[in-house]
Parts: structure tokens; C-alpha cells; sequence
């Protein structure tokens, strides 16, 4: 059953071959049909590989397939070779469940665009690099698939090209995302050297057999994850996914949600022997996660514009994954990556639905109580803001809950209590959205008002079956409490994880953490009830009561701001002076330079050309007399 | 009797000669000729080795050379002609056209 | 007697072709040229090359002169024509003259006594010439055929006047 989990990357791949070369004359159906069912073809194969995998016994995993040696060059070489473990499993599920329903709905959401073809191509091409991201059994072909969704989200980002924002907003996340892969290329580069080779089961023997150095393990570390900020948009590399916005919106779903944000989380998983060795690197994994998480929230706090407080909403839910790999427990965080998946993509996705809805409004201040009009994006997007806030029994509280638990049992306590104030914001920033959108007074633009409609079922179907697993998702990882091995989720990831890394807790711990956990998304939600719902005058009278905050906050603390002066500007005018005293002066001097002296060396030789034969036979003979004379020599 | 090497010397200074003349004239029928007092300066050379290796075919190449000597001075004496119908002279100053 | 009549020929020759430098006659100097290739003729039967000597004699001295005279009649020039003006060239061109000749001669000094004297056993007879002809030397015969037709055609056509109108 498992024999074909190779195929799983190359079916968008061809599919992504085939619009690439003929989509200027295929018709718009037959894109769309193929697009999707390539993807709905990889997500059959993953699911049987899974079924398959599940009756390998641990010792034989991971199972490996090379399909040829790419590289071949000494200590730098690279196989194309793809493993399946649990881990690399549940990746390729996440990419191509979420990834199949997300094109369904760019179906319906795209519909009217003149970039139909070339949108589905790249969202093949995206889901082709980021399997490959995934199933890689090496670094280097693991850094292929990660260069690739970079390009992805940049051909993506600035997909609408002809609006600047757009196109700024796309060459922003490439270059920022670039400083991130310069560092991670470092990582790899002394992992070759170091252990010889970049293959993962190498690299995890050479550690379980003492080869690596602590201080080595922590360079490496660090450098990989450096890499992860910039892709998983952590600090200090996470301004480029704000802009993101900028794309299409089940672009912003599928890339910045679901799946290419996560990314950083897979490696950082994936490399875990490396971390756990150095335990400095797992600190600065943490306590990173933590800091964004309740960084990013706070500034989703203030923005206005729906699809911003979301992309806030990722990077602060980013950075609790980021929490569960840095405190040891990794399958919480590949288990918050999990469930994330699904309601994040589900809010996106609903979020373009009111868009759509609205004649893409995006500003929530011209949206309220749309509750009555969108039956079905309404209590979809109801359901995903639920699961993050993190209310019991749907999916968010599960692998939430988890990371928390597990950050306190390692004595982490100042990351817990960072990650619950980000568990308040996190619920009130989400129900703050769910209100001035969906309740309270109708704000709306008459032009807005008179189209109003429900989404087409294309889209409103996805938001369903998303619905749906947000909710149950979580139902394959309860928590400890419930019995030892309730959660199925860290029990199929023990071959990769090195199980009893979760420290214990007491019962009664464990019971009072998830009832503040509880307590505290409750909070959040009912203080946004109180200032949206409840007495809308609240918002305006604490900002008036403390409008430095509320600026600096609502500027995202001018981050962007002191990265254009800081870096941007003097590299910017940096160029422009090389520009102009090297490249014009000295290359294109010497070129010119070099056909001048060549017209001119024409121009003297020519002189020799007197026209008359006899000044001809003059130079033959004098070349005869010294050719003679060489020879006789 | 006469050592080879002396037809050699011989043919050495009818060539010189033949250069001397070329470079000295200026009219375009005596540098011509000058051209065919080279060529039987080279022709004499040959004929001289064929003499010292003993075989006999150095003077079939010489026999070709006076064949093709005679079919190339009849087309260069043709273009003299023409080139004196159009410029009235065969001073070779006057030829310059490819100046440049 | 041989090294009377080598004497004789190659001052002969010699003689004429600076006569033929000197002289300024176009006629003159074809005339000379004449007499320089008839020398030479007889240099080749010296050489122990009769049929040689005699096509040198029938074809240079004979056709290929003759046909130097005849271009020089039409061309027709009233005044002989001077001398190069600028005397440096003269000089320069003998200097490079002298240079190769001697240039020349280094080349071949190491055979002036090696290389056996005139007089020996083989002749270039018809019959021998002609049996290298037509073995070794069939393509190139062929060849040459054609080549003279090729000039014969071209001389002829270059020098038709055009079409009257």
C-alpha cells in the first residue's frame, strides 16, 4: 500500500507541466477539472500511504525511495529521494486535504478573473514544491521544495501585478524570506561538512551517536531557524505575511494559513534531535514563539481591515507551534499545526466569501450584522472563530491546550503565561472580528447592500466540510487526563519523537490548567461582547484613554518603518551609489572603452590599406623575409 | 661537371631580381613581367632538384607550372587591357580604388 | 664545355633581366624577356631536361611573350614611363631584395657540395615524362585541361567589347 507515496509530489507536478505549456488554449473547465483532481489524486494516494503505513512496524521507518542521485559531488550530495514517516504522512495529508478544498473554492472565488489559468498553474506549482518540502528524506531537496513555495508565494502574492501594492507586497515577502533561506543555506552547508551527509536518517544517527558536538548542534540550530522565521513568519522576520494579504484571498488560505507558514514548524520537527541536543536552541525556539505569539496578537487587536487580522492571527498562532517544538513537545506543535490548518484555512476562506459577498469590502467598518444574509459563511466562520479561541471540545482547545500543558510541565512559566494572555487576546480579537462583521449595526456601502448574496455552492462547500473537521479534528489528540493513551495523534508520531520527552503532571494539575486555559478564552470572548455587542462606545473611550498605545499598536509598533530606515534605505541608496561610480563608470567604461580602442586600432590600421598593390606585395615580402629568417634560426 | 647548388644560386638571384623589378617599375605590364621572371626562377629551382634527387618528377611539376603560368598570364593581360580601357593609363598609381 | 655554356646562359640571363630593369621601353623589356627565357631554356637541357627545355622555349619565349608584345602594341604608350620618383624606395626594395637572396642562400648552404653535378643517367625523354603524366599525375593533367579552358573562355569573354545597344 505504501509503494506509490513517491507519486505524491509529482501528480501537481504534472499537472502544473501541462498548464504551464498548453494552458493558453485549454479551455477554463477542463483547467479547473484537472487543477483539482490532481490534487484530490494526491490526497487518495497520502490517505492510502497512511493506511499503509499504519501496519509498518517502527524499526522499518522511515521508508525511503531514491529516485536518482541528483548531486553527486563529494561531501555535497543530494539524492532525489522521498521518506514516508508519520510525520511526512500527516504533512502530505494537511497539504493535499486542505490544499484540494482550497482549490475547489478558487473555482467559485476566481471565477471572473482574466488570470484563471495562470492562477491555478501556480497553485499546482505551490502544492508540487511544498510536497516535495514535506516528503524530501534530505535537507537539500528539503531546501528545493522550500525555495520553491517562496517562489509560489511570491508569483502568488503579486498575483493581480499591475496593482503596485501587489507587486511591492510580493517582492517584500521574497526578500525577506531570502535573508531567512541565507541563513538556513549556512545550516546546511555545516551539516554537510559536519555530518557528512544531509540525509535525515544520517544526520539523526550521527546524533544519536554522539558525533555532534552541543555547540555544534546549537550553530546548526540556530542558523536552521533562522531560516523558519523568515518563512514562518516569526520575529523578526514576520513583516513580509501582513502585506501577503495583497493576493488573492484562498491564496492567503492555503500559503499563508495552512500550509507554507507551517513550514518552518515541519523543519524544526523534523530536526527535533537536533534542537533537543542543543538545549539553548530550543530555548530561543520557544521563547521566540512566545514573544510573537502574543506580539503579533496585540496588534491584531486594533486592525481594521479583515484579512489583517487574520494574517496577525497566524503569525501569533505560529508562534504556539513554535512553543510546543521549543519546550520538547513536538507533536503538541505538529498538532496545533494540524488543527490549525483547518480553521485558519476556514476563516480565510470565509473571510473571502464575505469579500465576495460584499464586492470585496474588506474594511470592517463598513460590514455589521451580515449574520442575517451570508446563512452559510456565517456559522462557518462562527465555528472556525470558536475552534481558535480555543473552546472546549472543538479542535483549537485540544492541540492549544496541549502546548500549554506541556510548556508549564517543563517548568516553563513565564512561556505559559505568555502563551495564556495570548489565549485572551486570541479570543478577543476573534469575536471582536465575528461582531463588527457579522452582528450590530449595518454599516455597508449602498453599492455593497444592493448586491448582497451567498457565496455559489463551489465555495460554500469547502467552508462546510472545513467546518466539519475543525470541529472533530482535535478528537484523535485528548488530553492526558483522559486516559494514557487517549491521544492518538503523539502515539502515531512516537517513531519520530522520542517518546517520554513529555514530562508529567499530576491529575489535579493538569485538570486546573485546562480550566484556566477554559477560563481565560471565555474571558476574552465575553470582553468583546461587552465592547462590541454590549456598549459600542467602550473601544473609542479606552483609546481616548490611552491613544499613544492604540497608535503604536494600530502602526504595528513601526516596525516597518525602522526596517525601511535601518536596512532598505541604505541598501537602496547603497546601490544606487555603486550603480552609479562602478557599473557606469568603470563597466560600462571599460566595454565602451574596449570598442572605442578597437574602432580606434581599425581606424590606424587602416592607414596600411594604401589601395595600391604595390604597398601589398611590400608587406608579403617582408613577411616572407621574417618568416625565412625565423626558420633559419 | 657543373654542381647542382649553382643552379640553385642561379635561381636565388633571378629571383631577387624578379622582387627588384616588381618593386621598382611602375607601370602594370613590366611589374607582370616581373612576376613571370619569379616564376621560372622557381621553375629552374625545380628542375634542379629533380636533377639532384633523380627523379623525374620535379619536371612534371615544372611542366605544370608553365601551363598554368600560360593561362594566368593570358586572363592577367586581359584585365590590364580592360583596366587601361577604363582609366586610359597602367601606371599603377592610378589604381586605388581599394584605398581604406 | 658544360660549365662554358652554364657560364654563358646564366650570365646571359641575368644580364638581360637587368637589362630589362633598367630599360624604361615596355618594348624593350619584352624583348628582353625573351631572351632571358630562351637562357633559360637552355639551362634546363643542361639539366638533363630536353622536353622542358623545349616547351620553356615554345611556350614562355614563344606564346607567353608574344602575347606581352601584343598587349604592349595595343596599350600603345607614346612616351616610355619614369622611373619611381622617390629614390628611398629603390633602395628599400633592393635592401629587402639583397636580404632575401642572402637570406636564400643561408637556406641552402649546407648542400652547395653535396648535391652531385649534371651529367648522371636519367633524362626527362618525352616517354618518361609522359609515363608520370598519365600515372601519377593523370588528376592534375585533367585538371590543368580544364584550367586552360577556363582561360581560354574567360580571357575572351573579358575582353569583348559589350553588345552595341
Amino acid at each position: 500500500m505504501t509503494e506509490y507515496f513517491w507519486l505524491i509530489p509529482f501528480i501537481p507536478g504534472a499537472s502544473t507541466l501541462v498548464l504551464a505549456v498548453f494552458g493558453k488554449w485549454l479551455p477554463k473547465k477542463y483547467v479547473s477539472y484537472q487543477a483539482c483532481l490532481s490534487v484530490l489524486a494526491s490526497f487518495v494516494i497520502s490517505v492510502v500511504s497512511f493506511l499503509g503505513l499504519l501496519k509498518v512496524s517502527p524499526e522499518n521507518l522511515p521508508l525511503v525511495k531514491t529516485l536518482f542521485g541528483w548531486i553527486i559531488s563529494g561531501v555535497f550530495s543530494a539524492n532525489l529521494s522521498f521518506q514516508l514517516d508519520p510525520l511526512s504522512t500527516i504533512m502530505a495529508l494537511v497539504v493535499t486535504g486542505v490544499g484540494f478544498l482550497i482549490h475547489v473554492y478558487s473555482v467559485g472565488y476566481m471565477a471572473h478573473d482574466k488570470g484563471y489559468t495562470r492562477y491555478f498553474t501556480y497553485l499546482n506549482l505551490f502544492t508540487f514544491a511544498m510536497l516535495i518540502l514535506v516528503m524530501a528524506s534530505n535537507i537539500v531537496l528539503m531546501f528545493v521544495g522550500w525555495e520553491g513555495v517562496g517562489l509560489c508565494s511570491y508569483l502568488l502574492i503579486g498575483f493581480w501585478f499591475e496593482k503596485d501594492s501587489a507587486a511591492s507586497a510580493g517582492k517584500k515577502a521574497f526578500i525577506v524570506n531570502r535573508i531567512g533561506d541565507a541563513a538556513f543555506i549556512l545550516g546546511i552547508f555545516f551539516i554537510l561538512i559536519n555530518l557528512g551527509s544531509g540525509e535525515f536518517r544520517a544526520i539523526n544517527e550521527a546524533i544519536g551517536g554522539g558525533l555532534v558536538s552541543q555547540g555544534l548542534a546549537t550553530l546548526i540550530a540556530l542558523l536552521l531557524f533562522v531560516g523558519a522565521t523568515g518563512k514562518s513568519a516569526q520575529i523578526p522576520l514576520y513583516v513580509w505575511l501582513p502585506d501577503a494579504m495583497e493576493g488573492p484571498t484562498p491564496v492567503s488560505a492555503l500559503i499563508h494559513a495552512a500550509t507554507m507558514v507551517t513550514a518552518g514548524v515541519y523543519m524544526v520537527s523534523r530536526m527535533n534531535l537536533l534542537f533537543t541536543l542543543s538545549g539553548v536552541a530550543a530555548q530561543v525556539v520557544a521563547l521566540v514563539g512566545a514573544l510573537t505569539a502574543i506580539y503579533a496578537a496585540t496588534m491584531a487587536l486594533t486592525q481594521n481591515d479583515i484579512k489583517r487580522v487574520l494574517a496577525y492571527s497566524t503569525i501569533s498562532q505560529i508562534g504556539y507551534m513554535f512553543i510546543g517544538c521549543g519546550v520538547g513537545a513536538y507533536a503538541a506543535g505538529m498538532f496545533h499545526l494540524y488543527t490549525h490548518a483547518f480553521f485558519k484555512s476556514l476563516l480565510f476562506l470565509a473571510a473571502g466569501s464575505v469579500m465576495h459577498a460584499l464586492s470585496g469590502e474588506l474594511d470592517m467598518r463598513k460590514m455589521g450584522g451580515l449574520r442575517k444574509y451570508l446563512p452559510l459563511t456565517y456559522p462557518t466562520f462562527l465555528i472556525g472563530a470558536i475552534a481558535i479561541a480555543g473552546v472546549p471540545f472543538l479542535s483549537g482547545f485540544f492541540s492549544k491546550d496541549a502546548i500549554l500543558t506541556q510548556a508549564f510541565a517543563q517548568r516553563q512559566y513565564f512561556i505559559w503565561a505568555l502563551g495564556i494572555m495570548g489565549a485572551v487576546l486570541t479570543a478577543f480579537y476573534m469575536f471582536r472580528l465575528i461582531f463588527l462583521t457579522f452582528f450590530g449595526q449595518e454599516r455597508l456601502d449602498a453599492q455593497a447592500r444592493a448586491h448582497l448574496h451567498e457565496s455559489p455552492r463551489v465555495m460554500t462547500l469547502p467552508l462546510v466540510i472545513l467546518a466539519f473537521f475543525s470541529v472533530l479534528a482535535g478528537y484523535v489528540g485528548l488530553p492526558v487526563v483522559l486516559g494514557e493513551k487517549a491521544n492518538l495523534f503523539t502515539r502515531f508520531l512516537e517513531p519520530v519523537f522520542q517518546p517520554g520527552h513529555e514530562a508529567g503532571l499530576t491529575m489535579s494539575m493538569e485538570w486546573l490548567l485546562i480550566l484556566i486555559s477554559v477560563a481565560v478564552a471565555l474571558c476574552g470572548i465575553y470582553i468583546a461582547y461587552l465592547f462590541y455587542l454590549k456598549s459600542p462606545h467602550s473601544p473609542h473611550r479606552l483609546v481616548s484613554r490611552f491613544p499613544r498605545v492604540y497608535k503604536l499598536l494600530y502602526n504595528k509598533y513601526y516596525v516597518d518603518e525602522i526596517y525601511n530606515a535601518v536596512f532598505v534605505n541604505p541598501t537602496v541608496k547603497g546601490s544606487e551609489a555603486v550603480y552609479d561610480n562602478f557599473d557606469l563608470k568603470v563597466i560600462d567604461g571599460t566595454i565602451n572603452g574596449t570598442a572605442a580602442a578597437t574602432g580606434f586600432t581599425g581606424k590606424a590600421l587602416s592607414l596600411f590599406q594604401s589601395g595600391l598593390v604595390k604597398d601589398y606585395a611590400l608587406a608579403l615580402l617582408l613577411g616572407v623575409i621574417l618568416f625565412l629568417g625565423y626558420l633559419l634560426l | 661537371m657543373i654542381p647542382i647548388s649553382y643552379f640553385f644560386v642561379l635561381s636565388i638571384v633571378l629571383f631577387a631580381l624578379g622582387i627588384l623589378a616588381f618593386f621598382i617599375k611602375r607601370d602594370l605590364i613590366t611589374m607582370f613581367m616581373a612576376v613571370e621572371i619569379m616564376l621560372n626562377a622557381a621553375n629552374l629551382a625545380f628542375i634542379a632538384l629533380a636533377k639532384a634527387a633523380g627523379s623525374l618528377h620535379g619536371q612534371v611539376i615544372v611542366f605544370f607550372i608553365i601551363t598554368v603560368a600560360a593561362a594566368e598570364a593570358a586572363v592577367g593581360l586581359a584585365i590590364i587591357l580592360l583596366v587601361f580601357r577604363q582609366k586610359k593609363s597602367i601606371k599603377t598609381e592610378d589604381m586605388r580604388l581599394m584605398k581604406g | 664545355m658544360a660549365a662554358f655554356l652554364f657560364f654563358l646562359l646564366a650570365v646571359t640571363c641575368v644580364g638581360s633581366v637587368l637589362a630589362m630593369i633598367i630599360s624604361r621601353n615596355q618594348a624593350h623589356n619584352a624583348l628582353f624577356l625573351v631572351l632571358a627565357f630562351t637562357c633559360l631554356g637552355g639551362l634546363f637541357g643542361l639539366l638533363d631536361a630536353p622536353f622542358i627545355a623545349a616547351v620553356q622555349i615554345i611556350i614562355y619565349a614563344g606564346a607567353i611573350m608574344v602575347l606581352f608584345i601584343f598587349v604592349v602594341m595595343m596599350v600603345n604608350l607614346r612616351q616610355g614611363i619614369t622611373r619611381e620618383k622617390k629614390k628611398w624606395t629603390l633602395f628599400f626594395s633592393g635592401g629587402l631584395a639583397i636580404v632575401l637572396l642572402v637570406e636564400l642562400i643561408l637556406a641552402i648552404r649546407g648542400t652547395f657540395f653535396a648535391l652531385g653535378r649534371t651529367g648522371g643517367e636519367k633524362t626527362g625523354t618525352p616517354t618518361e615524362l609522359g609515363r608520370l603524366l598519365f600515372t601519377d599525375y593523370l588528376y592534375p593533367f585533367e585538371i590543368t585541361s580544364v584550367l586552360i579552358i577556363a582561360a581560354l573562355v574567360g580571357a575572351i569573354v573579358l575582353v569583348k567589347k559589350g553588345a552595341k545597344e
